[in-house]
């Protein structure tokens, strides 16, 4: 075995030297913070609002001026103008769209209300509409309220809003504050992070391997170490690879992170953690309560369970990948074996979309237990809380899961990678296994 | 002396092919050994059991009388027929990688592969890329990282396919220097041209089975087949000599006035004197010699099924 250290090496060296390692180490995080806020802070910009012209025959929107998104003017004196009128008017101009409010025979609200129309050189947004639909039905409960001789003032002066901390109670009566939605947002990253890991570096196994074979190395390779030898020193070397990126992705994210919070946090965090130990419920200040909540999460068992459930989930498919890399001879004829090994893993996937709405579900055990799926399906519930037994008799089945698969490919491998210019087919490797 | 390879009743077979039908094969030290035989006679199958790639379902290989085992790899240089390095990487790193895979350390592969490199004389290709290199540069590259770890056993399957005339060259007599320094080389081919320039012994696989093997010399004697050439000087106008019963005439012509020239196969059993004496009658022999069939030749008798006793 002593040459496996050689094989890693040059598997490692090889790719940690690359300058496509080095760009997406850096750039990944920054292209994964930036697909999150890019589309929040493309939002938030401010954009010129639309101009939507009112003909409000009962005057029921008293000359509202709309908001930061859409802008009422008004035709008027409104009695002066019809629908027709208006909407020759309309289109002379530059306006974004035509309200028409009509006035009911008796000025019966409700009659009203289902004769609105809007009306626009194009489909009219959604929000716009939702936007107006809200003005009117909020002038028409004030109309329909002061009929009844309620004061709208009072009623606006009732309305509550109602925010529920959650709070995570333990065995030792311990609390801590916490939050499905971040813990969902949380999960799945993990997920769709385990995904991308054992895609992108499975891969890339599946890729050295027929690197080797296409040009033929391995042939001189063999001669020297065995191919058993080969196989794992090339697995281990690219899960390496793997790994170094994750940390250095997530001294990054934690060096961006406490950059983030102490440059735009600072003091105000401190009484944060103190009012934490102190169990305090915090009032106000969403972000604060959001690094309280990220500050809450077990990072340890986390960033544990990925490096372990990444390794394990690695090495079960890559040893796939590696056999589906030897038993053919260019990348073209991989199709055929490589969709047995994919379905599981977007299988996992999918279902972890699922388990994320129900963590402690019976699909969300299950698939957390089979180790093709395990790695992403377990990572997925593992942020919500998992019993011991049920990550211990995971991980187990993992391990196992993964001396079976690459005891199979080491089968597959040895015998495939002496095979030039034929492409194997199910029938021969079953033969191999069985030798 | 024991011979460094002993090979014994191997027996390999991929399914319904039999690709070995129990060889057996003395391959002595320091000698170069042509494994000859048309493609698919079974030469890779029986190197690749050599270098332990594939294990032989029957028989065995003694590496110096015992079982050929995993640590004696790294006293085997191969270079295969299928043979490549790795694109992307540089020349020297590469080299290095290859010799430590062979159990050398990186001071000593670093030391020995600079002597290599400066004997070829491409030092200045230590840091390029393999993709940078021509082919025939590679195929350089390729031989010294066979041989650098100096293998006792250099085997080389089909080493002449691909290179180019000049890149041959060059491995022929550095095959040689290496024969002469204690190693011993096995080579596989199905071309013939390189074998009696090179080779001291050779083997011939047909269909899976060993035909013959032997020393050339000996190996072209056992397949002589009477010839011979014969030059002689005569005075114009002389008569043809009076050839000894038997004999039969192949071919005849006079080269120039009075120089002749004549092949002929002789009857067993008849002496040199008996051929040279009706020369001396009409003139004086120049030349004589028997004509040794080519091992192209026996190469492509046997393989045509004319096989005659070993």
């Amino acid at each position: 075995m002593s040459h496996i250290g050689s094989i890693v090496g040059r598997e490692y060296a090889t790719r940690v030297r690359k300058r496509s390692f080095l760009i997406l180490t850096i750039v990944g995080p920054i292209l994964m913070a930036a697909v999150g806020i890019l589309p929040i802070y493309l939002a938030s910009l401010p954009e010129p609002a639309r101009q939507v012209v009112v003909l409000d025959k009962p005057g029921l929107l008293k000359g509202q001026r709309g908001n930061a998104d859409v802008e009422l003017r008004y035709l008027g004196p409104p009695e002066k103008f019809e629908l027709e009128e208006a909407k020759k008017l309309f289109l002379q101009t530059e306006e974004y769209a035509l309200l028409y409010i009509p006035t009911g025979s008796d000025s019966d609200p409700d009659f009203i209300a289902q004769r609105v129309q809007i009306y626009g050189r194009e489909d009219v947004s959604l929000n716009v509409k939702s936007y107006l639909e809200a003005q009117i039905r909020e002038a028409i409960e004030s109309e329909k309220l002061r009929a009844q001789g309620v004061d709208p003032a009072l009623i606006a002066q009732t309305k509550t809003q109602v925010t529920i901390h959650s709070f995570n109670l333990a065995e030792d009566g311990k609390e801590e504050q916490s939050s499905v939605e971040l813990k969902m947002a949380v999960s799945f990253l993990s997920a769709v992070l385990m995904y991308i890991f054992i895609f992108l570096f499975g891969a890339q196994v599946m890729t050295g391997v027929l690197e080797e074979k296409g040009s033929r190395v391995v042939e001189v390779l063999i001669s020297s170490v065995r191919p058993f030898e080969l196989m794992m020193g090339k697995i281990l070397g690219i899960g390496a690879v793997g790994l170094t990126q994750f940390a250095i992705w997530i001294v990054l994210t934690a060096v961006l992170y406490t950059g983030f919070t102490t440059l735009f946090l600072g003091d105000r965090l401190e009484a944060l953690r103190t009012a934490q130990e102190a169990g305090q419920v915090l009032e106000s200040g969403g972000m604060q309560n959001l690094v309280g909540m990220v500050e809450s999460l077990n990072f340890p068992l986390l960033l544990g369970g990925f490096v372990f459930f990444f390794l394990a989930g690695y090495l079960l498919y890559s040893a796939l990948f590696a056999a589906v890399g030897s038993a053919v001879d260019n990348p073209g004829d991989t199709q055929q074996f490589m969709m047995p090994i994919t379905i599981p893993i977007i299988a996992a996937f999918a279902v972890s979309t699922q388990v994320i709405e129900h963590p402690d579900g019976a699909l969300a055990f299950w698939f957390s237990m089979i180790p093709l799926t395990s790695p992403i399906v377990m990572m997925t519930r593992l942020v919500f809380g998992v019993p011991a037994w049920e990550l211990i008799l995971s991980m187990v089945l993992l391990i196992l899961g993964f001396l079976g698969t690459t005891w199979i490919a080491g089968k597959i491998y040895r015998s495939g990678i002496l095979m030039y210019g034929k492409k194997a087919s199910w029938a021969d490797l079953w033969k191999w296994i069985r030798n | 002396m024991e011979p460094l390879l002993r090979i014994r009743g191997l027996k390999k077979r991929y399914g319904a092919h039999t690709a070995l039908d129990g060889i057996d094969l003395d391959i002595p030290r320091a000698e170069v050994f042509g494994l000859l035989g048309p493609n698919g006679a079974g030469k890779t199958s029986l190197i690749r059991i050599i270098n332990r790639i594939v294990e032989a379902d029957e028989g065995q290989v003694l590496f110096l009388g015992k079982p050929i085992g995993p640590e004696d790899v790294q006293r085997i240089g191969y270079m295969p027929e299928e043979r490549g390095l790795y694109q992307k990487m540089e020349v020297g790193e590469q080299a290095v990688y290859f010799a430590r895979l062979k159990g050398m350390t990186e001071a000593a592969a670093k030391t020995a592969l600079k002597e290599w490199f400066e004997r070829f004389s491409i030092e200045s290709w230590w840091k390029k890329k393999v993709e940078e290199l021509s082919k025939g540069m590679a195929q350089k590259v390729q031989f010294i990282t066979t041989v650098v770890h100096r293998p006792e056993l250099i085997i080389l399957d089909e080493p002449f396919s691909g290179f180019d005339p000049v890149n041959a060259d060059l491995v022929k007599d550095e095959i040689l220097r290496l024969s002469r320094e204690g190693a011993t080389v096995l080579f596989s081919t199905h071309r013939m041209e390189s074998v009696e320039s090179l080779c001291s012994r050779i083997a011939l696989i047909d269909r899976s089975k060993l035909v013959l093997q032997g020393p050339v010399g000996e190996v072209r004697k056992r397949y002589r087949e009477q010839l011979y050439r014969l030059e002689w000087s005569a005075a114009p106008g002389s008569s043809e000599p009076l050839w000894p019963t038997g004999v039969e005439i192949l071919e005849r012509s006079e080269v120039e006035p009075g120089h002749h020239r004549a092949r002929l196969r002789l009857p067993t059993g008849l002496s040199n004197a008996d051929v040279l004496r009706p020369i001396l009658e009409v003139g004086e022999p120049l030349f004589f010699e028997e004509v040794l069939p080519s091992i192209h030749e026996i190469f492509v008798r046997t393989v045509a099924g004319q096989t005659q006793p070993l």
